[in-house]
């Protein structure tokens, strides 16, 4: 099996599904010629030509108005948002327009888009280089949201969201886009949305993360493991809407503690959403409150970047304050 | 100082309608005759008739809701009185299988496709047989059949979709033209300007139709743009901008069948400027007399796009009094029994709250679905 990145994994799902369904098109800003800025779309307009691959003007919100056009068309648009701190642009067609349409249309105009976007910081990008939007979408019914952790997910989940039939916001990590390297099959294959994965066995405390943030929740646990003995089962999500409730729960009641793990800011951040939703199903399982290791609800900083998001060390502090609650 | 007395007269400097006027398409004149050295072309007799009883029937689909909203069996309801001309002149011109994407003021371009009454009815009162499920509010039709996409309420939003349409259509080798229709109050939107430059940069097979009605609720055009008119506009983005009278249906007509041919051939997109004037309200929540003057609107009345077309059809030969008598009953009873149908149809189930938000209804969904539902 191949080793790639998950630069390489998103290229070859985007390869593979183009060459299966002449539909599919993608479009953004730098996408064509040169690859896009992180090198995701590379070789794609030489082997699709002009018209399936395309660069647009620089403009989020037509990017994204357009797309639903495209898609009315009948074609199976796959666009390309520079950095998701640049998406809101383009927020009022996501959330009005591309989220509502099959609803409001009394399911006459289904809008089966993949905007693919970078989020997240820890790459010394500043402000709007460096967010983590996914509440806000996830927050809009009628889309779906994933976040992939790894390239052998981003391929797979990447399939699956382009050959769903529901608008997806695919938000890629790109902390560790070339960093999360590991082997991936060469063929086209899905990783099922809406289920998550038990990337780690436990039995004490039970984490939840997504996207760049499983990595270092996993390092948390190694070193909660080896050096205060505490057994971390950690939950990787995949899918953030519609988000697999049952392994979130299960887990839950397996432990009887739990921490939250995400960049995004605390309040009404997902973890929020989590810890609800685990209260109403499972509250009398739980041994300690539910916390949440997340990012300040503070514009994200430049200098203090690594302050400002969760790491090891918070993530170590949490598992203790839920072990000795 | 001066900038000041400008910004508080709200009139800027470049704009004037009136210098304007010699720069529109005109050919038939308020009196239903032939402005000078004008012809007919590019339709028939019969299309001619087809075209007036289109406006006929709006108009009176148009009165009759405003009635039922009124008496509180609707909602709310968005007629087009005096714009019925820039409508249903510039849907006619298309093909059956060119795209129109409409904003909530077009229904002439819907009936122009045939949409049927009973189910435009059903629609406006959200009921079981409403094709939207009772999701939207009044005048938020669809119908993919009938090309004809769906309609939000933020204005402008249509304009780049339309354009993305036109491109998807150009992209798979297709022939069908897009004709995307917004108010004078659109242009100042963003998603005009986006959807102006996609048009213009990919050469789309587009028509932004810029229905000039004047006012926008209760802000006049002169404070949506301060270029000498709305036609204009499309110089900046590299393509043709047309003014046309949008109270005669025929230039309406010839022009958008003109711009329509110039997409279909790989000639790209048209702006047209339709400057008609909206005679109601915005809407059925909208009273004008707090903004407008009754003399305007009694000066436009005289330019009425239904007499015009009327004393034409007349003068022609291709109509009469007692036709019209004939077809005013004819619409009074289609409108009448089509209305007692659709009314006599119930709300929609409470499943259709939760359909059609994603194509499989999922875990969160079924659930809250089963909560409402252990209510009963």
């Amino acid at each position: 099996m191949p080793k790639m990145n998950i630069i390489q994994a998103v290229n070859d799902a985007l390869r593979l599904e183009m060459e299966r369904d002449s539909r599919i098109v993608i479009m953004g800003e730098d996408v064509g010629k040169f690859g896009g800025v992180f090198r995701a779309t590379q070789g794609l307009q030489e082997q699709f030509g002009e018209s399936r691959v395309f660069d647009t003007p620089l403009s989020e919100g037509g990017i994204v108005g357009a797309a639903v056009g495209l898609a009315m068309s009948g074609l199976r648009p796959v666009p390309e948002i520079q950095f998701a701190d640049f998406i809101f642009p383009g927020f009022d067609h996501i959330v009005s327009e591309i989220a509502k349409m099959r609803y409001r249309s009394g399911g006459q105009y289904p809008c089966p888009i993949v905007i693919r976007t970078p989020y997240g910081g820890g790459i010394r990008g500043g402000h709007y280089h460096s967010q983590s939007p996914e509440a806000y979408f996830i927050h809009t019914p009628g889309l779906k949201v994933v976040v992939p952790s790894d390239p052998y997910e981003a391929k797979g989940l990447l399939i699956a969201s382009i050959r769903d039939d529901n608008p997806v916001i695919f938000f890629e990590p790109k902390r560790v886009y070339r960093e999360a390297r590991g082997e991936v099959p060469e063929e086209a294959y899905e990783v099922e949305l809406g289920k998550a994965k038990i990337a780690r066995e436990g039995s004490d405390v039970t984490m939840i993360a997504y996207g760049s943030m499983l990595h270092w929740t996993l390092a948390a646990a190694e070193e909660a493991q080896e050096q205060d003995g505490i057994s971390c089962e950690v939950v990787n999500l995949r899918t953030l809407m519609p988000f697999d409730v049952e392994a979130v729960t299960e887990s839950a009641k397996k432990t009887g503690r739990v921490v939250i793990v995400h960049e995004a800011p605390k309040t009404c951040g997902f973890g929020a959403e989590l810890s609800a939703t685990i209260n109403e199903r499972a509250l009398l399982y739980l041994e300690a409150p539910i916390y949440r290791v997340t990012g300040m609800d503070t514009p994200f900083p430049y200098t203090l970047e690594h302050d400002y998001l969760p790491n090891v060390k918070r993530i170590r502090k949490a598992l203790r304050k839920s072990v000795s609650f | 100082m001066r900038l000041c007395r400008r910004i508080a007269r709200g009139r800027p400097a470049g704009y004037n309608p009136q210098r304007m006027k010699d720069e529109m398409i005109q050919i038939l004149r308020p009196d239903g005759k032939l402005e000078k050295g004008r012809k007919v072309s590019d339709i028939d007799n019969s299309a001619l008739v087809e075209m007036y009883r289109c406006m006929l029937l709006n108009r009176r689909v148009d009165e009759r809701m405003t009635k039922m909203q009124r008496q509180g069996r609707i909602g709310f309801y968005i007629g087009s009185v005096g714009e019925e001309a820039a409508i249903i002149g510039s849907a006619m011109a298309l093909e059956k299988s060119d795209w129109i994407v409409p904003c909530y003021r077009e229904f002439g371009a819907g009936l122009v496709r045939g949409y049927p009454l009973y189910s435009y009815f059903c629609h406006l009162f959200g009921n079981d047989e409403d094709p939207m499920k009772g999701r939207q509010m009044p005048n938020h039709w669809s119908n993919r059949d009938l090309r004809l996409t769906s309609i939000s309420s933020p204005v402008g939003t249509q304009i780049p979709q339309a354009v993305g349409l036109a491109m998807g259509v150009k992209i798979q080798g297709g022939k069908e033209v897009t004709l995307v229709y917004f108010g004078d109050g659109a242009t100042s939107q963003g998603d005009f300007h986006v959807a102006a430059n996609f048009a213009g940069v990919y050469s789309a097979p587009v028509i932004l139709l810029c229905r000039n009605n004047q006012w926008a609720i209760s802000v006049p055009q002169e404070r949506q743009t301060a270029s000498k008119s709305f036609a204009v506009k499309a110089q900046a983005y590299g393509f043709e901008g047309l003014r046309v009278d949008g109270n005669d249906p025929l230039a309406v007509y010839q022009t958008t069948r003109k711009a329509a041919r110039k997409a279909r051939e790989g000639g790209g997109p048209t702006l047209i400027e339709a400057v008609t004037y909206r005679q109601g309200a915005h809407s059925t929540s909208d009273d004008p007399r707090a903004y407008r003057d009754d003399a305007e609107v009694e000066k436009w009345m005289q330019r009425d796009p239904l007499r015009r077309m009327k004393s034409f059809l007349i003068r022609r030969k291709l109509w009469s009094e007692k036709k019209d008598q004939a077809l005013e009953e004819e619409f009074a009873g289609l409108i009448q029994e089509a209305l007692i149908e659709a009314e006599k149809v119930g709300k929609p189930p409470i499943d259709e709250i939760f359909s059609d938000v994603y194509d499989v209804v999922p875990w969160h969904l079924r659930e809250q679905k089963q909560e409402l539902l252990e209510l009963d």
